[in-house]
């Protein structure tokens, strides 16, 4: 299929939902005590309970309910005194009970809403209708076992929160963005791993669109399993353009299931199943409803983190930085903590501790793939360097060489900086006098420099300056070099 | 909301029961009269009342988030039809 | 034997177990013989578990010789229900989809008897699935009521009746979803009890109707159902409707005198349609009563008429979801010949599943399939509760209900295998507990004129099973006819 030419792209609306999959990062299952680490041998984990063995019951467990109230309260949703888990039936292999409990008519949270930077409409409230518990299903393994499809069930069970938008997003930029968003925000509050490759995190996606103006919402279909960024950006503006085209082409959009195949760029629908969808959703009998207390959802909120929304506002109004950089020292909670760390530790240099560690420490953590909270140099070190700039012990240009030092593990505790620029000889020298002796010597040993300058060779100047700085093994104050030189050239 | 042949057909299908023509017109006749027993239920005035799920007014219990289960994979796929490296085999799903 | 009959009750067999007039092999063997006797008669066992039980009754003497207290009921022989998970031994629920099944676990009424010290023998026919009245619908073949064989001894825990009706064991488990256990107790002729929903777990049963399935037992006496329940309730917390309450001996009351009881007679329960016979026996039971210084009071159920229908709905629509995990995908029957998964699913079910468990399955897709859930199940939720508010005012007025537990005695194996809604209307009385949830127990009073066992039904408010056997063993203490014995099953 052919890419659309924009005029026409222009003339149609987009409108997109998502429904977010956030795998909750408990150690048991959500209705066994059963592990939920991820690689395990086939079917180790998987207990009686989450093979449906005959007899067997569910147990909710309290960890996944408390990451749902999380959730709810940081999106500023309704967290239910009461929800009800339902049964969702239907058959496949992965699927051992032959349901799913999940929660349909009475979710555990209702409303809230996620804050998104959208690319064209500035700031964007996307509205959360609802989020619910459930569990997840096992896996089918399709490697060739004489013909036959391998179940491996120690997923079956995992906790799942699936957070569902209103069709509030017009672009694939917009749900990549709010996807993103929400993404940083499950992290943050610690209820989700953000695994995508392991499958922690993904993304249907409700895709339809409308006449420019229309306020009818179009036909939509639904495309599975996006579990990466880019796959949710490639699969909607695939999905987009068929779509108009369709339409264009005279023809109607089938609302349906379809999935996306990254390799060949195009969505496809899934194999039509053999029955219309018919859940038959019952409330399940063995599990009565689920009542949460006010005191816990107050305890619970009492222990929730600043939300990086209010952070962020707070880095642009506090440490006067800059939007953007607010943004990014936000994008995970370890991030921030580790700049408002060093911030503080350097004696409140917010500008200067931002630029480190936007700049020197997340390129040295990129270039050796490494996380923030692994970082070889921690927030204190990062700090006494900092302060080490502030009170002119060091130059900008020798604070990197300092660093790259405390990088390699030269030198220990938050005191390293000092134990470097020592050990090293490091320490800027202001002394005026000495100053003065090395600048004099610089004039003295390079007389045809001198006469340049002093011929009107602006260069010449800058010229003696590196002199003087290699002299001084680059630890003269420049500020300084430059004054005194100025002066003895007359 | 007399139930059909049809309908046999329709909800066997959902159940993953085969079922063959003749089988369905005789589970057909059952079901009718099954339903119409059923069906006295529909004369209850029923407005406002609160459905009722389960014998006791209690709330659901919460078991603590720990890892309690040990792996017994051996012994559960001991009864299992198929099974190879540790996996339930099954006709190929095709997806 | 040393004199202490093999057939006595649990507390006799107790008692004398403990005083070391009778081992605990003595017994089994004793009743491991008359098991294997009455088995191509009566057809009341799946699994006879010989060795095992042997196993566990030398095990059981050793402990009653050693000079600490030993488990209440150390060395007593039971049977349970195969619908109840038992670690090592076939759990069938009398289907084929589970004729090659080994349970990995035990229930946890399982193991609470287990840990009461008692026997295990075998596991005990019953209808599919714990769908039926009349124990024919087994894939292992109808079980024969030990009184007549030509008739059945109820269902779906016909074959723990009939074993315990035939002294083939003195105690046995059955579950009870529409009336499982006291509608066989009263075709057999024995004590059923059903206690309040959430007093034993139901982990460990192979789940039919989740929110009416509740497990209780088979014994001669009330008191022998009290140390049963004794050894059987108490909180899990594996099952999620289990009720954390204090523990409570069920026996503790057994002696008290009845005087003030006020027994409750449903209009319902007493009106056209019941077998002259039974009506006969209910009415001489309740002079019993009188004369023992309770009073009779008239009262009203209205809706209780319902309770065929709106089990009808409700069991069938969790059976259907229940019943769906057997796919033959992890256990279970799984087809030969298929030609795909969908294929595989529909052959392994249609193969595995008797009938009546099909029929039921399709009623209950039927009622939650789209665009039928308000009228079927939301409807059938709604009159549940209409039914339980009956109860629930009646209990102001008295402390036990009284009637028929079936409206008429055994029938004939075969009589009613065609007409599934007259086999559903044996459970007309006693489907009202397991809506509510509140206990019942059926014991006998009397005889047809064809010697067929009558059944009274003693039903209370919720967590009153104490009351219930008291009123039951008072009523015991003065009539036999929990005491006779089929011809043929003498000790």
């Amino acid at each position: 299929m052919s890419t659309s030419n924009p005029a026409t792209v222009n003339r149609w609306e987009t409108v997109i939902g998502l429904e977010t999959h956030v795998q909750l990062s408990t150690a048991a299952k959500i209705f066994s005590g059963a592990s939920t680490a991820f690689g395990a041998a086939p079917n180790t984990q998987a207990s009686a309970v989450d093979i449906a063995l005959p007899g067997v019951l569910p147990v909710l467990n309290r960890g996944a309910v408390e990451r749902a109230i999380r959730f709810g309260l940081a999106v500023g949703g309704n967290i239910n005194r009461r929800s009800v888990f339902a049964r969702k039936n239907y058959f496949y292999p992965d699927l051992p009970k032959g349901y799913q409990i999940s929660q349909y008519e009475f979710p555990v949270v209702t409303g809230g809403e996620v804050g998104v930077a959208s690319p064209t409409r500035g700031d964007l409230r996307v509205h959360l209708p609802r989020a619910h518990l459930e569990e997840v299903a096992g896996m089918s393994l399709h490697e060739d076992f004489h013909g036959m499809t391998g179940i491996d069930l120690n997923r079956a069970g995992t906790p799942l929160l699936e957070i569902v938008t209103e069709p509030d997003l017009r672009s694939s930029d917009e749900a990549v963005a709010y996807a993103r968003t929400l993404h940083g925000l499950v992290r943050w509050i610690g209820i989700c791993d953000g695994n995508m490759q392991e499958g922690s995190f993904r993304c249907d996606a409700n895709v339809s669109v409308r006449r420019t103006g229309s306020d009818v919402l179009g036909t939509r279909c639904e495309i599975k399993n996006l579990n990466s960024f880019r796959f949710m950006q490639e699969a909607i503006d695939f999905e987009v353009r068929r779509q108009i085209e369709l339409i264009e082409d005279g023809g109607t959009v089938v609302q349906e299931t379809r999935l996306y195949d990254p390799d060949r760029h195009e969505t496809r629908s899934m194999r039509s199943k053999e029955d219309a969808q018919d859940y038959r959703y019952f409330p399940d009998p063995d599990l009565p409803p689920l009542v949460i207390g006010e005191d816990w959802i107050e305890r619970v909120r009492s222990e929730l983190p600043e939300l990086p929304e209010a952070m962020r506002a707070r880095f642009v109004r506090d440490h006067a930085l800059p939007a953007a950089d607010a943004a990014t020292l936000t994008a995970s909670r370890e991030l921030a903590a580790y700049f408002e760390s060093a911030a503080s530790a350097a004696g409140g240099e917010a500008k200067i501790a931002a630029n480190w560690t936007l700049g020197e420490v997340s390129a040295a953590l990129n270039r050796n793939d490494i996380d923030i909270a692994r970082s070889p140099v921690s927030a204190p070190q990062l700090a006494g360097l900092l302060k080490r700039i502030a009170d002119g012990t060091i130059s900008g240009k020798i604070a990197k060489e300092v660093f790259d030092a405390m990088w390699a593990g030269e030198a220990d505790g938050d005191a390293a900086a000092d134990t470097i620029i020592d050990r090293r000889g490091l320490r800027q020298i202001s002394d005026q006098g000495a100053i003065e002796r090395i600048v004099a010597d610089a004039i003295a040993a390079n007389p045809a420099i001198v006469a340049e300058y002093k011929a009107g060779k602006e260069k010449a100047f800058n010229s003696l300056i590196g002199r003087v700085m290699a002299a001084s093994k680059g630890r003269a104050n420049p500020a300084q070099v430059n004054a005194i030189l100025k002066q003895l050239l007359g | 909301m007399a139930l059909t042949v049809a309908d046999v057909h329709r909800i066997a299908q959902l159940a993953r029961i085969e079922i063959d023509a003749a089988a369905a017109a005789q589970v057909h006749g059952k079901l009718l009269a099954i339903f119409a027993m059923i069906n006295e239920l529909q004369a209850v005035d029923t407005r406002g009342i609160v459905p009722m799920a389960h014998a006791q007014d209690v709330m659901l219990p919460l078991r603590d988030d720990a890892v309690t289960e040990i792996d017994q994979h051996a012994l559960y796929q001991s009864v299992a039809p198929a099974v190879e490296d540790g996996l339930y085999l099954v006709p190929r799903v095709v997806e | 034997m040393t004199g202490v009959a093999s057939t006595g009750t649990v507390a006799e067999l107790a008692a004398a177990l403990r005083a070391r007039k009778l081992s605990s092999v003595e017994l089994t063997t004793a009743l491991l013989a008359r098991i294997e006797q009455a088995q191509s008669t009566l057809n009341t066992f799946v699994t006879i578990d010989a060795e095992g039980a042997l196993e566990q009754a030398r095990a059981a003497d050793a402990v009653l010789t050693r000079p600490d207290e030993p488990p209440p009921l150390a060395g007593v022989p039971i049977a349970h229900k195969d619908v109840i998970m038992t670690a090592g031994l076939p759990t069938t629920c009398s289907s084929r989809m589970l004729a090659n099944f080994i349970a990995p676990y035990d229930a946890h009424v399982a193991g609470g008897l287990r840990t009461a010290g008692t026997v295990l023998v075998g596991k005990t026919n019953m209808d599919e699935f714990a769908m039926g009245s009349s124990n024919e619908t087994s894939w292992f073949g109808p079980v024969r009521n030990p009184w007549n064989r030509d008739f059945v001894p109820g269902g779906s825990s016909g074959g723990s009746a009939a074993a315990v009706a035939a002294r083939l064991v003195p105690a046995a488990t059955g579950t009870d979803t529409g009336g499982s256990i006291r509608q066989p107790a009263s075709l057999s002729g024995v004590c059923g009890l059903k206690p309040t929903y959430g007093v034993c777990s139901r982990y460990g049963l192979v789940a039919f109707a989740s929110s009416l399935d509740t497990p209780g037992m088979f014994a001669r006496t009330a008191e022998d159902c009290g140390l049963l329940l004794n050894a059987m309730a108490g909180h899990d917390a594996r099952d999620s409707t289990s009720l954390d309450r204090p523990r409570e001996d069920y026996t503790r009351d057994l002696e008290l005198p009845l005087e003030g009881l006020r027994i409750g007679m449903p209009a319902e329960y007493f009106g056209d349609g019941i077998d002259a016979d039974v009506a006969a026996a209910v009415d001489q039971a309740l002079a019993q009563f009188r004369k023992q210084g309770a009073t009779t009071v008239p009262i009203v159920l209205p809706n209780v008429r319902l309770s065929v229908p709106v089990y009808y709905v409700i069991a069938s629509a969790e059976a259907s979801s229940n019943l769906s995990r057997f796919d033959g995908v992890r256990y279970g029957h799984r087809a030969k010949d298929y030609t795909d998964l969908a294929d595989m699913y529909s052959k392994s079910r249609a193969e595995g599943f008797g009938a009546e468990v099909k029929r039921r399955i399709l009623i209950g897709t039927y009622v939650l399939s789209h665009g039928y859930y308000d009228a079927y199940y939301l409807k059938a939720q709604q009159v549940r509760r209409l039914i339980a508010d009956d109860f629930a005012r009646a209990y102001q007025q008295c402390d036990v209900i009284m009637g028929p537990t079936a409206p008429a005695p055994a029938f004939r194996i075969g009589d009613k295998t065609d007409d599934p809604v007259q086999m559903y209307l044996n459970d007309i009385f006693t489907i009202a507990g397991n809506l509510t949830g509140a206990p019942g127990i059926s014991i006998p009073c009397g005889f047809d004129r064809r010697g067929l066992p009558i059944g009274l039904q003693i039903q209370a408010n919720y967590f009153a099973e104490a009351r219930l056997l008291n009123v039951a063993h008072r009523y015991q203490l003065d009539t036999d006819w929990h005491a006779r014995v089929p011809g043929g099953f003498a000790p």
